[in-house]
């Protein structure tokens, strides 16, 4: 089955090509029917591929070559390993349930052929991203990824705002991949080889000839990579933005998929980081304060999709806090339940959108819960399951990263468990103000709102089951002696964690892990209990003071468009006006004029006297050998 | 082969002047037979390059000899397909003096061959001006207001620069043993120069190609030509001529003068690189879409000027034997595609707006939602978007940086680097006045005619299929 893996790209690429061909001819319907089969499908044969990978099998399947010239050899190859299989599971079996929503939310849209046409493009560049066999492959899948965001989150395209977002959301990507390509550059260099196969086994033996400084730089680049993909310090504020697009979207892409790409690099070059200590620390730390800042900020949205936007980047910094601690499987495991339970925030949102007619405010929903009930359970669950309520998939994974943040740094741990309250508090805020109350907002909507279609309530019940049982597998070592997924993705050695935090894990011992579980469920229910109890009655003042800086998300926004974007355009006028015109051009004309002037004077020697000139042409002559003779001598 | 990529656009230039109404088709013609000449030259060259020769002006010891190695020959390629798409656009347009404008086109085209192939320096000299002297009256006859000064300074400052190279082919022909101008003889002679002597001979070719590519601070006779010139005139111009500059660089400087290149790459690098960003910023402000489409031309072309003079001297004499040449070469032939398809857009929104101010455009997705997802390929393979054809040339001329001998490699690369990301803001803001938005045309739909198509259709297959298969183009660079 190992080389058929070329299958799983190839069915959303042919969907794409479908709907991107007939996007004006197919009917409405077909976009979605063929846009989600061609999903299934990859998402069965992944199935199988992953059950092969289980079982101990894994392979990289050369295509054809795609640069192959002198010393520089790139195939176009995937790796089938523990971790591609584990990332193709989340992207084509949650990739599929949104594609279902999709076509119940999406099924008044005049362009949801389109619409489809881009998601399947979307699926496609992220399994390319995650299947590729070389850093190179990824690139192509990473940039493609952000190609197809750009797309969705302008989707609506007669509002120029939207185009601002998507515009904003490349441009962010590409100061990230910047980092990514000098990166990729920095080991072609001093390596030789983009290939996993050929680069990774180099790392840490007596043929590395890479300083430790060097890893650290690749290191940092790749980070400086993942910043931009996965909306961390200091380049998270396009993630906010790009929640223009249609809310399925932000639930695949701006949730679950696009935006792990960053962890996904992280983990996939877990050998460079553990030799690379300082780059391995910043990741800790960007996580960390990408954590803290956007929980604070999310504590002070009223829309309902920019709090579960920030509260996403939130738990990207928790992700980033892991892969620092060098506990790799952690963050991937990090990266499953999040997609499930955030798939399912963001649907549940859209859901609740959909109800209230394009409304996002949540000063003007309240009281939804008893119109629709489906979408209250199932975001109960997805709240209970982010807030690491004890049983729900968030409390074991989360528990995890703060068992090894404990174990690698205290700092990091105590940051990190602020963030879990601040988390625990902001998305009961949401819930409370969501579904319990009276409801805020006008007769016509109050008259409206009505549960969703069955195509949009089965994916959010699925989901709810998955955000429940999803955390089984990856039990604590006092309840289990086997975490089913860090053995899956320690197959064949395709992640391992570090050596030292396994080591500082063990040496805990299970009394301090009986504490540190005990501390990170009273936050939990510290952080609820506070988020439902002060919104019981909400009471929406103006902002002042700390809170109006987080409203206006510490201003980072107005600080970039100060700092960088008004400057550039500023310098460019500039540039333009003066120094290209006036100081370059200007230069050229001016000996241009000269030119002119000196020939307006030269032109009064030629007087027509014959005499004059046989005068000018001795001169010439004596002036000639004088020279000569000089030369000579 | 090689004679009838010259002859055959000479010709039919002429032809064109005589049987007035045939003008457009015998362009056209010519022009899908130049493609086919092309390409079939660039595989035939591939085993070894071709040769032709006769005596020419003996008295003088210029020789017509031609030489088609895979540099060369992939240029003509794309001389011969940017010439096929202006001419599939062209049949939408009626042009006053049609036998006159095709006909001048076609006698440019044959003298850009010419530029390609000359393996004798005068030769090669002739054939440049041949090039130049048909754009001048193309420019200043069919062009746009101002017409006449901005085209006037454009020829005075090519041609200042001609001269200069003019010269020192001179110079160098003298110095040869037996009276010749060939390329290899000028060649022997150039290398083994005194240092002082060599930095003067390369400074007075160098500034020929850097004024025609052009380099910063070369370049300010472009924006405003572009913007005067009749659009074939200026894809002609832009995915052709520009290329004659960098092709001179690679074939008549780098390899010539060793010397004078260890002494003044660091010094061409950093212009190319700090003209990569500052053509960049200015085409951020820019609200005349030719005169974006012309900064960022600049900022593409000084990477790969900064790439070129990345090489080893020794590296450039067999061009396209290398890792880091055959990315220029790539990237040749990628700009050429990527440039011209942008024009042809560019032509088709002018032509439907009757502008090309972007704050007066918008809302093109729903009046010509084919042109419009056109125009999305074009300008995401112009930031060189992997799976476009831009990503590998860009991927390859980044790792010729890199891999220089040069002790400021990577800061070379971070800078250049930032095109990318400046790239990306100039043209996605380009898109997003253009397409997004309101139709500002309301309900009208104004998509694209089945020649445009056919123009547009040669464009964006060459960036999805290099884009994807890459390796096609290198197994033919691949010595």
């Amino acid at each position: 089955m190992l080389q058929y893996i070329y299958l799983v790209p190839l069915f959303p690429l042919i969907g794409f090509l479908i709907n991107g061909l007939g996007w004006k001819s197919l009917p409405h319907k077909a976009g979605g029917i063929i846009a989600s089969l061609a999903i299934l499908a990859s998402f069965v044969v992944s199935f199988l591929v992953f059950l092969e990978v289980k079982a101990g099998a894994q392979s990289v399947v050369s295509l054809f070559p795609f640069i192959q010239t002198g010393s520089l050899n790139i195939q176009f190859a995937f790796q089938v390993d523990a971790l591609s299989s584990l990332f193709l599971l989340i992207i084509t079996g949650v990739g599929f349930l949104i594609h279902i929503y999709s076509a119940g939310y999406m099924a008044h849209d005049e362009g949801v052929v389109k619409y489809f046409a881009y998601l399947n493009l979307f699926v496609f560049s992220m399994l390319l991203l995650v299947l590729g066999a070389s850093y190179p492959i990824m690139y192509m899948g990473w940039e493609g990824v952000g190609l197809c965001s750009y797309l969705l989150i302008g989707f609506w395209y007669k509002n120029r705002d939207f185009a601002s977002a998507g515009k904003k959301a490349f441009v962010m990507n590409r100061i990230g991949d910047l980092g990514f390509l000098v990166g990729m550059l920095l080991i072609l260099f001093n390596y030789g080889t983009l290939s996993y196969q050929q680069f990774f086994p180099q790392l840490g033996t007596a043929a590395d000839l890479g300083s430790t400084d060097l890893k650290n730089w690749i290191g940092i680049c790749f980070l400086i990579g993942a910043t931009g993909k996965s909306a961390q310090l200091p380049l998270f504020t396009w993630l906010p933005d790009a929640m223009a697009g249609p809310t399925p979207v932000s639930a695949l892409i701006h949730a679950a998929t696009m935006v792990t790409a960053g962890v996904y690099m992280i983990a996939r070059s877990h050998l460079l980081y553990d030799l690379a200590p300082v780059a391995a620390e910043l990741v800790a730390y960007i996580g960390l304060a990408t954590a803290l800042v956007t929980a604070t900020i999310a504590c002070r949205q009223y829309d309902i999709k920019k709090v579960l936007a920030y509260s996403t980047v939130s738990q990207l910094g928790f992700m980033f806090i892991a892969l620092g601690c060098g506990s790799y499987t952690t963050a991937v495991f990090h990266v499953m339940t999040h997609a499930f339970f955030k798939a399912l925030l963001f649907l549940g949102s859209g859901s609740v959108i959909h109800a209230m007619s394009g409304e996002q405010d949540i000063r003007k929903m309240g009281g939804l819960g008893s119109k629709m009930r489906i979408t209250q359970i199932t975001f109960l669950i997805a709240c209970l399951a982010i807030a690491g309520i004890p049983g729900f998939s968030g409390f074991f994974s989360k528990d995890e990263i703060l068992t090894a943040a404990f174990a690698h740094n205290p700092v990091l741990y105590y940051g990190a468990l602020l963030a879990a309250l601040m988390t625990a508090f902001y998305m009961f805020r949401l819930y409370t103000l969501t579904f319990t109350g009276t409801f805020r907002g006008t007769e016509e909507q109050a008259h409206h709102v009505h549960e969703s279609p069955s195509s949009m309530t089965i994916p959010l019940m699925v989901l709810a089951v998955l955000s429940i049982v999803g955390g089984y597998i990856g039990l604590p070592a006092v309840l289990s002696e086997h975490n089913t997924i860090r053995d899956f993705l320690g197959l064949n050695g395709a992640v391992l964690n570090s050596k030292e935090i396994m080591e500082h894990v063990e040496a805990l011992g299970h009394s301090k892990e009986w504490v540190l579980i005990a501390v990170s469920v009273v936050v939990a229910l510290v952080g609820t209990i506070a988020g439902i109890a002060l919104h019981r009655r909400p009471d929406f003042r103006t902002n002042k003071g700390l809170a109006l800086i987080l409203e206006r998300k510490w201003y980072f926004d107005e600080l970039y468009d100060a700092v960088v974007v008004k400057p550039l355009n500023a310098f460019g006028n500039i540039l333009d006006r003066y120094a290209d015109r006036k100081g370059i051009d200007g230069t050229v004309n001016g000996v241009g004029r000269f030119v002119r002037w000196g020939a307006d004077r030269i032109r009064l020697v030629q007087s027509g006297q014959v005499g004059y000139y046989l005068f000018i042409m001795v001169l010439g002559i004596t002036a000639l050998m004088a020279v000569g003779f000089f030369i000579h001598s | 082969m090689l004679l009838l990529s010259l002859l055959l656009p000479f010709v039919f230039g002429l032809l064109c002047f005589i049987i007035k109404p045939a003008a457009k088709y015998l362009a056209l013609f010519s022009a899908a037979a130049l493609t086919g000449i092309g390409i079939s030259l660039a595989f035939s060259s591939h085993a070894a390059p071709i040769s032709f020769a006769f005596p020419w002006i003996p008295a003088l010891g210029a020789t017509f000899s031609l030489l088609g190695d895979t540099l060369s020959t992939i240029l003509i390629a794309l001389s011969g397909i940017v010439f096929l798409v202006v001419m599939l656009m062209q049949q939408n347009k009626e042009v006053e003096h049609a036998s006159s404008f095709y006909g001048l086109l076609l006698l440019s085209i044959a003298g850009i061959n010419g530029v390609f192939l000359a393996a004798d320096g005068l030769l090669f000299y002739f054939f440049w001006e041949l090039a130049l002297i048909p754009i001048y009256f193309l420019c200043s006859q069919w062009g746009g207001d101002r017409r006449i000064a901005i085209t006037f300074k454009f020829f005075v400052y090519t041609f200042v620069g001609s001269l200069m190279m003019l010269a020192a082919l001179i110079y160098l022909h003298s110095q040869t043993a037996d009276n010749s101008y060939a390329w290899a003889d000028l060649m022997a002679v150039a290398q083994h120069m005194p240092f002082q002597l060599q930095l003067m001979l390369f400074g007075m070719m160098f500034v020929a190609f850097a004024i025609k590519m052009p380099m910063f601070p070369f370049h300010t006779w472009q924006p405003d030509t572009y913007e005067v010139a009749p659009m074939p005139a200026t894809i002609i111009l832009s995915a052709l001529m520009v290329k004659m500059g960098l092709y001179g660089v690679l074939r008549w400087v780098i390899p010539f003068f060793p010397d004078a290149i260890a002494h003044f790459s660091h010094l061409i690098i950093t212009l190319s690189v700090i003209g990569i960003v500052y053509a960049s910023i200015i085409a951020l402000v820019q609200t005349d879409l030719k005169r974006l489409v012309a900064y960022s031309s600049i900022a593409h072309m000084g990477l790969m000027i900064a790439a070129a003079f990345s090489l080893q001297s020794a590296d450039a004499v067999h061009a396209g034997y290398n890792t880091a040449s055959q990315g220029i070469i790539m990237q040749m032939f990628n700009h050429g595609i990527n440039i011209t398809g942008m024009w042809v857009i560019v032509q088709m929104i002018e032509q439907r707006y009757g502008t090309r101010d972007m704050a007066k455009l918008g809302g093109m997705s729903s009046a010509a939602p084919w042109m419009t997802v056109a125009l999305v390929i074009v300008a995401f393979a112009n930031i060189a978007l992997p799976l476009t054809n831009g990503f590998v040339g860009e991927f390859l001329l980044f790792n010729g940086i890199f891999q220089s001998a040069s002790p400021y490699n990577i800061l070379f690369m971070v800078v250049a680097g930032t095109g990318v990301i400046l790239g990306a803001a100039y043209t996605l803001r380009m898109v997003q006045k253009v397409a997004y938005g309101e139709s500002v045309i309301g309900d009208r739909n104004v998509d694209i005619s089945i020649n445009e198509g056919w123009s547009l259709a040669i464009v964006i297959t060459i960036i999805l299929f290099l884009g994807i298969y890459p390796q096609a183009l290198l197994n033919l660079l691949n010595g």
